[in-house]
């Protein structure tokens, strides 16, 4: 057992977020963002990575060619349609000459646009300081590549960039908007829920914002602070209309984002930020797709059902490793008859309109469920889910839904550790749910 | 704006008028005016000094500026004064504070026609033919025939809202005649002249308000006065207040990229009001940044709902706010057809030409209440009201040149009013009588592609409510019959 102990037990060191660095094309750069109102060049603080230190070696990332040309409903977009839906088969066919690389989360973000913007003349990219690359480095070269008439600053103004977008998605156009962290998507709150998400239906199907993606960074990072740290997907959740996708990884990242970017709904995209340089994974080169509104299993179980999006499913799995084996300081606290449980562990990757079918069909299985997500738990994605779970699986759950979630407080900066749902929050709420 | 050694741009006397005299200013203010040159010829201080990464890249902008005077940005030859936010300052040793371009005057208003439909001295009446002069005034005058008659069918209880355009019937519909009919139109509410100048036929406008089964703008979804049509290149209103400004700095940036639409501008409409949003901050620096053509046109008519202008803003109105972002600007009377038509006609061949917005503020003044929601007698005199009607009236001053001209008569006159109320009147029966659309479209168009579980299954839920109740529930019933199928398609 002790060896893939070793795998998950938090080090408490930053030597394997930097492990991960050193595998990106440039130097190892703090993963913390430049923030936004004070660019500074100065040595940042520890890094976030602290926090998270096994997404380097997680195993929800795909290490090899071979996986990652495996990835389930993945669908490539430069097929003949005959040979293109073949969803779970993607490993057959003419497979065997694709290509894959080694990517981090920003890389793959940048790769999915320049393919977008490559096959799609009327594809734009605009935001805050998107031309020089981006604070996080997603649109990296892009305009060089594209023109400074396709990938553009813009003034500062969310509600600018989103009405922006809204305009061009009116008249046809594919507009790929970035608001620099999700925590300012609030001034284009009217926009993207007034206008956006109801431009088809209050016109009658005459007019839509399909073409707009907004993209924005969200999440905690160690050290984000109230403003750099925000998970709003559940304000949304009530935006009829609009699409709201979080992905957790480098391969899932290009493929939820060029599907949003083509799908016929506006999409806000959210890109967990701590992983933009963490997160490291062999990602296909060509154009691929991955589906929108489905969850994925990522580690089948029958013992209770894990639910979570974005950086806390590293969590999850660094919870698991430690329910499986408990490093010493923490066996008393597991009885061991639960230890062996299978838990399935699910990311949901599209948060509206969600995966309701899958997720019931596994709580049907496990008859236990919990939800993690670190925005606060009042009016949170868990509120949503949580109800309809037990409205639909009454009489097969064997304990009350349980929501680990961050607090119903801003996200602090010094505290965060004790804000966010980690890995021994987790644990405890599966030990509680299994033990109900 | 004082110091002359310094070479600060003087400012041209107000005598002119009309948007040629803003030009002038724009030019003056522009770094190829006397002031500037001066600043030029100064001996370079630090020629030593590398321009800065972002002084360069403004050359590529700058050298496409519209300014004839314009030439491209030389290194700084002041060692202050020249900071990348401000690269054309010139120095001053007078400290000298402002609040507003002109200095203590308002921005003149261009006017062709007075107030007796009598051309100005020196004021330029477009060269139009009789029948274009008739259309015009024949469409402003369609327009109260229609509120006139949906007004008072709202205070039957026939249609739930209606918003008139009585007293904006010039800047309404001057502004639509000067443009292209795919110009891409992005309005407030109080725009249905634009639609009536585009052909936009009376029966579709009548099934908007109505809610009815023909209604292709919303589909029964929105509320009365919510028009849009993409084939009359008229964008869907909404209510919330300054969304379509941003918005139309989009449309106007996609213009500007398709091929296939170059000649065409974007217009976007808005009140003085809804320029009290941040929406329309964003929209400007938007459009003025990224370029594109359009045609911010605002129709200041003195109140939004019940708050006065004066307490709307402290500057000189909407139009002293363009030169702040840099937008060619024009202040034009809203209630003379000719000069709207001019301004807008020339905002158009400016917006083409240098690909940038331009700003139009119509004076004009809100004869209507604000809407059948409201009773503006609580807030302002009637006589008040009646005294404008009657001293600034835009169909009289029009209907006045156009008999001034010989190309109008009593006869006529009388002739237009009674086919228009027919015509208004037929449509409106029409769609009176016509059911409300299918039950299901309330559930439709949500999201595009895939239905989402959740709408498929709260029809299901609708279809089970409606079996149980749908005859036993009076409101219901009664209700039901009036759709289309009688919610037959949903039950």
């Amino acid at each position: 057992m002790r060896p893939s102990t070793a795998r998950y037990i938090p080090s408490h060191s930053p030597s394997s977020l930097l492990r991960a660095n050193s595998h990106s094309p440039r130097p190892p750069r703090p993963s913390t963002p430049n923030h936004r109102r004070h660019v500074t060049n100065t040595i940042e603080p520890a890094p976030a990575g602290g926090h998270l230190p096994s997404v380097a070696t997680s195993s929800l990332l795909r290490m090899t060619r071979e996986a990652a040309l495996r990835a389930p409903g993945l669908r490539w977009k430069d097929e003949p349609d005959a040979l293109r839906d073949r969803d779970h088969e993607a490993g057959e066919g003419t497979d065997g000459a694709r290509e894959t690389r080694k990517m981090n989360v920003y890389q793959a973000v940048r790769d999915a646009m320049g393919i977008a913007l490559l096959k799609d003349d009327s594809a734009l990219v605009f935001g805050e300081d998107v031309a020089f690359g981006g604070v996080f480095r997603c649109t990296m070269n892009l305009a060089e590549e594209f023109g400074r008439d396709r990938v553009f600053n813009t003034p500062l103004t969310e509600q600018g960039i989103a009405g922006f977008g809204i305009g061009l998605a009116a008249m046809g156009h594919t507009a790929i908007a970035e608001i620099q962290f999700s925590d300012y998507i609030y001034p284009a709150f009217d926009q993207l829920v007034s206008e956006a998400a109801k431009m088809r239906y209050r016109t009658g199907g005459q007019y839509d914002a399909g073409g707009l993606t907004v993209r924005a960074p969200c999440m905690s990072v160690g050290h984000g602070g109230l403003y750099h740290s925000q998970s709003p997907e559940g304000f949304f959740l009530g935006a009829a209309g609009i699409k709201v996708v979080i992905p957790r990884s480098p391969l899932q990242a290009k493929g939820l984002l060029l599907a949003a970017i083509r799908d016929p709904n506006p999409v806000v995209f959210l890109e967990p930020k701590i992983l933009y340089r963490s997160a490291i994974e062999q990602v296909p080169t060509s154009d691929y797709e991955l589906p929108l509104s489905r969850a994925e299993v990522l580690l089948p179980g029958d013992s209770l059902t894990l639910l979570s999006y974005g950086t806390p499913l590293y969590h999850c799995e660094t919870a698991l490793s430690l329910l499986r084996s408990p490093p010493p300081s923490l066996a008393h606290l597991i009885p061991a008859s639960l230890r062996s449980a299978q838990v399935e562990l699910i990311d949901l990757r599209t948060i509206l309109p969600w995966d309701i079918h899958t997720v019931i069909k596994s709580v049907e299985k496990t008859r236990r469920l919990v939800i993690v997500h670190e925005a606060g738990r009042s009016g949170g994605v868990g509120s949503e889910i949580a109800a309809e779970v037990q409205k639909r699986c009454f009489l097969r759950l064997e304990a009350p839904v349980k929501r680990v979630t961050g607090w119903d407080t801003p996200v602090p900066l010094v505290f965060e550790k004790f804000y966010i749902p980690d890995a021994v929050r987790i644990l405890d709420g599966v030990l509680e749910t299994l033990m109900y | 704006m004082r110091g002359d050694d310094f070479g600060t741009a003087r400012l041209p006397s107000s005598a002119n008028n009309g948007c040629t005299v803003l030009v002038h200013i724009s030019r003056s203010l522009s770094p190829g005016s006397a002031g500037v040159r001066m600043l030029r010829r100064a001996p370079p201080l630090h020629r030593a000094l590398r321009p800065l990464p972002a002084l360069q890249h403004r050359r590529p902008s700058s050298s496409s500026s519209p300014s004839p005077t314009h030439k491209p940005h030389t290194p700084p030859s002041a060692a202050h004064g020249h900071l990348p936010g401000a690269p054309r300052s010139s120095l001053t040793p007078e400290l000298h504070f402002f609040n507003s371009v002109l200095e203590g005057e308002q921005i003149p208003t261009y006017r062709v026609l007075d107030a007796n439909g009598n051309v100005v001295p020196g004021a330029k009446v477009p060269e139009v033919g009789r029948e274009f002069a008739r259309r015009l005034y024949e469409t402003m005058m369609l327009l109260p025939s229609v509120d006139t008659v949906l007004y008072s069918a709202q205070r039957h209880g026939s249609i739930s809202f209606y918003m008139t355009t009585h007293g904006e019937e010039a800047s309404v519909v001057g502004s639509a005649a000067a443009l292209s009919p795919t110009d891409e139109v992005l309005g407030q509410y109080r725009e249905l002249g634009v639609l009536l100048w585009r052909s936009y036929p009376l029966s579709l406008i009548m099934s908007q308000v109505f809610s009815n089964a023909d209604d292709a703008s919303t589909k029964g979804r929105q509320m009365p006065v919510h028009f849009g049509s993409p084939e009359h290149h008229f964008h869907t209103i909404s209510s919330p207040l300054a969304t379509q400004i941003p918005q139309a700095a989009g449309v106007a940036y996609a213009l500007k990229r398709d091929p296939a639409r170059r000649g065409d501008v974007a217009v976007c409409y808005f009140g003085e009001g809804a320029a009290s949003e941040g929406d329309f901050h964003a929209g400007l620096g938007m459009a003025s940044v990224l370029g594109g053509p359009s045609i911010f046109f605002c129709r200041n008519n003195g109140f939004a709902i019940s708050t006065p202008a004066s307490e709307q803003y402290a500057g000189d109105g909407i139009a002293a706010r363009g030169p702040g972002y840099g937008v060619y600007t024009v202040r034009v009377d809203g209630n003379d057809a000719w000069a709207v038509y001019n301004a807008v006609k020339e905002a158009r061949r400016l917006a083409l030409e240098n690909q940038k917005p331009v700003l139009v503020e119509a004076m004009t003044y809100r004869v209507g209440h604000h809407s059948t929601s409201d009773d503006s007698y609580a807030y302002r005199a009637k006589q008040e009201v009646e005294d404008w009607k009657r001293v600034d009236n835009p169909l009289f001053r029009l209907r006045k040149y156009l008999e001034s001209q010989g190309w109008w008569s009593s006869d006529e006159e009388q002739a237009l009013r009674t086919a228009q109320r027919k015509e208004v009147m037929d449509a409106f029966q029409k769609a009176e009588k016509r059911k409300k659309p299918r039950l299901g479209e309330m559930m439709r168009d949500v999201w595009a592609g895939e239905e989402p579980w959740m709408i498929s299954e709260q029809r299901e839920e609708l279809r089970g409510l409606l079996g149980k109740y749908g005859e036993a529930w009076e409101p219901y019933r009664k209700e039901l019959e009036r759709f289309e199928g009688g919610g037959r398609d949903v039950i």
